[in-house]
C-alpha cells in the first residue's frame, strides 16, 4: 500500500480528526465549564470562561468529601484486586493440575455461577452481609473476592495450559515446598494474565456503583467517589459549578491510568473478548 | 517418585482451593438459592415472620405491576437498539482504522478513552452535555428537552452507551481482522478483486464469530444496565426508562417489597439465562459449520 498524501487519504484524515474531536468533545465541555461561574455555564456552555474560578475545585471537593472517598475507592480496589489475584491464581493452579471430581465440580460451578446477574442476587446478598457483619469497606473487598473470583479463576485456570506441568515437578524434585514452588517458580509465569487480570477487574471494582450503594450507603463516611458523586447531586442537583469539576476530578484517576497503561489496557480488552 | 508428587498435589489442592470457593459459596451462591425462597413469601425487609405465599408475587407482577411490564418492554426494545448501534459503528471504526499506522493508534485510543469511565460518573457527565451544551451548541440542537419525552430520552442513553462502547467492540473486531491469513487477500488482489469485495467475501466471513462475542458481549451489559440510566434519566419521564434492574433495586430498597422484589429477580435471572444459552448455542453452531 502507498501511504503518499492522494486526496482520498487527505480527506480521510480531516473526517477522522472531526469525528475524534466529536467523541471527545464531552471532556472538553466538562473541563472548560469547570471552571467557569454558574452564571456563565447556564448563560452559554459553549462559551470560553471569561475568569478561570479554580476555587469551584476547592468547593467540590470539600462538599464531595473528595480525598476521603478517593482513599474509600483505593482502598477497595486494591484489597479487593489483591486477594482476587493472590487466591484466584493458588486456587486455579490446584484446579488445572488435580483432576478430581472435586476439582471438576468446583470449577463447574465457578463456570455456571458467571451467568448469574448480580441483581438477581442482590436482595438476600444485603442480608448476608449484614449478618457477616460486613456492610463496611473490607467486607465490600471480601465481596468482590467472590464476585471477581468466576472469571478469574476461569482466566489463570486456562493460562495454566500454557505453564508446563514439568515445570511444577521440576521444582518439587528440587526440594522446594509448594508454597515457594508457586509463589518463586509459577506465579512470575503468569504475569501477562495477572496484568490483564487486574486491569479487566480493576476497572470494573473502581466504577462499581450498586454493590457499594448497598454495603456502604448507611455511613456517608464509607461513601466510594461513585457514591460520593451521587449522593451529592442527589443534594444540589445542577450546581453544574461545583459539579462539573467533582466529575473531573471523578474521572481523573481511569484517565491517567487509561493513558500510562494504555497498550496493556487495549491488549486486555481485545483478549478478553476473544475468549468471550 | 512420580506417585508421591502425584500425594503432594492432592494433597494441597484444599489448603489452595477453599478458602476463596468458601467466599464464593456464602456470598453468590448461597444469596442465589436464599433469593429463591424469598420470591415466594411476603418478606418487607424488616418483620422477623414472613409468610409463604406460593407464586402469587409472580402473578402479581404480570397482572397488577404495569411499571414492570413497561420496564420490560423498555429494557428489551434499549437492547436491541444498544447491540445494533454499538456493533455497527465498532465495526466502522474497525474497517477505517485496523491497519497500523501511527494515525491509526492515537485515534484508537481517542475511541477506547470513554470506554474507562464508569457508568455513574457518565451518566453525569452527558446530563450536562444533554442539558447545557448541546442547547449552547445550537442548531439542531437547540430546542430539544432530551430527558422531558420517552422517546429523546431512549435515544439519549443509547447514545451514551454507543458512545461509551463502540470503541471497545471496535476492539474485538480489529483483533479478529488482524488474524486473518494475509495471504488470501494478496490471492484475492492477484484475482482482481476490490477492495469492496475483498471486505465482504473474506473479511465479513472470517470475523463472524467476533460477531457473536460482540453481539452478546453489549446485549449483556446493556441488558443489566443500571447506573447509566440512573444517573443520566433516573428512569424518567413518568418512568418510560426505567431498566429492570432499577425496577428490581427500587421494588426492594426503596418501597421495601423485598418478596416481591426477588420474585422479579428470578424473573430477570430466567431471561439473562435464557440469553446466556442462546449464545452457547450460538458460539458451538458456528464450531460445527466451521
Amino acid at each position: 500500500m502507498n501511504r503518499q498524501f492522494t486526496p482520498l487519504r487527505v480527506v480521510f484524515y480531516v473526517v477522522t480528526l472531526l469525528f475524534a474531536l466529536v467523541v471527545l468533545s464531552p471532556f472538553y465541555f466538562v473541563l472548560v465549564n469547570s471552571v467557569k461561574s454558574y452564571g456563565e455555564i447556564i448563560i452559554d456552555a459553549a462559551a470560553l470562561p471569561t475568569e478561570l474560578k479554580f476555587s469551584n475545585y476547592a468547593v467540590g471537593v470539600e462538599r464531595v468529601n473528595f480525598w476521603l472517598a478517593f482513599y474509600r475507592s483505593l482502598f477497595v480496589t486494591v484489597i479487593g484486586l489483591g486477594g482476587m489475584a493472590i487466591f484466584g491464581s493458588m486456587a486455579a493452579w490446584k484446579l488445572a493440575r488435580v483432576k478430581s471430581r472435586v476439582s471438576t465440580f468446583m470449577y463447574a460451578t465457578y463456570i455456571l455461577a458467571m451467568i448469574i446477574p448480580f441483581q438477581s442476587i442482590m436482595i438476600p446478598l444485603v442480608v448476608v452481609a449484614h449478618n457477616f457483619r460486613m456492610l463496611n469497606p473490607l467486607g465490600l473487598a471480601i465481596l468482590y473476592w467472590g464476585f471477581g473470583m468466576p472469571l478469574t479463576i476461569f482466566l489463570y485456570r486456562g493460562y495454566f495450559n500454557y505453564v508446563p506441568r514439568e515445570l511444577d515437578e521440576s521444582g518439587m524434585l528440587d526440594g522446594c515446598n509448594d508454597f515457594v514452588l508457586f509463589w518463586r517458580i509459577l506465579f512470575p509465569q503468569l504475569r501477562t494474565m495477572t496484568t490483564t487480570i487486574v486491569i479487566l477487574q480493576s476497572l470494573w471494582v473502581w466504577n462499581d456503583f450498586l454493590l457499594p450503594l448497598l454495603i456502604l450507603q448507611h455511613d456517608r463516611s464509607f461513601y466510594t467517589i461513585p457514591l460520593g458523586i451521587n449522593s451529592f447531586f442527589g443534594i444540589y442537583k445542577a450546581q453544574w459549578d461545583m459539579a462539573l469539576p467533582i466529575l473531573v476530578l471523578g474521572m481523573l484517576p481511569l484517565i491517567t491510568a487509561f493513558l500510562f497503561a494504555q497498550k496493556n489496557i487495549v491488549r486486555s480488552i481485545a483478549a478478553s473478548g476473544l475468549k468471550g | 517418585m512420580a506417585t508421591n508428587i502425584r500425594e503432594r498435589i492432592i494433597n494441597s489442592f484444599a489448603l489452595y482451593t477453599l478458602f476463596p470457593y468458601a467466599v464464593f459459596l456464602v456470598f453468590v451462591l448461597l444469596p442465589f438459592f436464599i433469593g429463591g425462597y424469598y420470591s415466594l413469601t411476603d418478606w418487607n425487609g424488616i418483620s422477623r415472620n414472613l409468610d409463604f405465599v406460593g407464586l402469587r408475587n409472580f402473578i402479581e407482577m404480570f397482572r397488577d405491576d404495569e411499571g414492570f411490564i413497561v420496564s420490560i418492554v423498555f429494557t428489551f426494545k434499549f437492547t436491541v437498539a444498544a447491540c445494533i448501534t454499538v456493533n455497527l459503528l465498532g465495526l466502522a471504526y474497525a474497517v477505517l482504522f485496523h491497519t497500523t499506522t501511527r494515525w491509526n493508534s492515537v485515534l484508537r485510543v481517542i475511541l477506547v478513552l470513554p470506554n474507562v469511565i464508569g457508568g455513574i460518573i457518565l451518566g453525569f457527565v452527558w446530563r450536562f452535555i444533554f442539558a447545557q451544551a448541546l442547547p449552547a451548541i445550537g442548531g439542531i440542537f437547540e430546542n430539544i428537552s432530551w430527558f422531558g419525552q420517552p422517546n429523546t430520552a431512549f435515544w439519549a442513553i443509547v447514545i451514551v452507551l454507543v458512545w461509551q462502547q463502540a470503541g471497545y467492540v471496535m476492539l474485538i473486531y480489529i483483533a479478529s481482522m488482524n488474524s486473518i491469513d494475509e495471504q488470501l487477500f494478496e490471492a484475492a488482489e492477484i484475482d482482481g478483486a476490490s477492495s469492496f469485495r475483498q471486505f465482504t467475501d473474506i473479511t465479513l466471513p472470517l470475523i463472524v464469530p467476533a460477531f457473536t462475542v460482540s453481539i452478546f458481549i453489549v446485549l449483556a451489559n446493556s441488558f443489566k444496565i443500571f447506573g447509566l440510566v440512573f444517573s443520566l434519566t433516573g428512569g424518567g419521564p413518568f418512568g418510560t426508562t426505567e431498566s429492570l434492574a432499577i425496577n428490581i433495586y427500587n421494588e426492594a430498597f426503596i418501597y421495601g417489597n423485598y418478596g416481591l422484589g426477588s420474585a422479579k429477580a428470578v424473573v430477570f435471572f430466567i431471561f439473562v439465562a435464557i440469553l446466556s444459552y442462546m449464545q452457547v448455542r450460538f458460539t458451538q453452531r458456528r464450531e460445527v459449520a466451521l
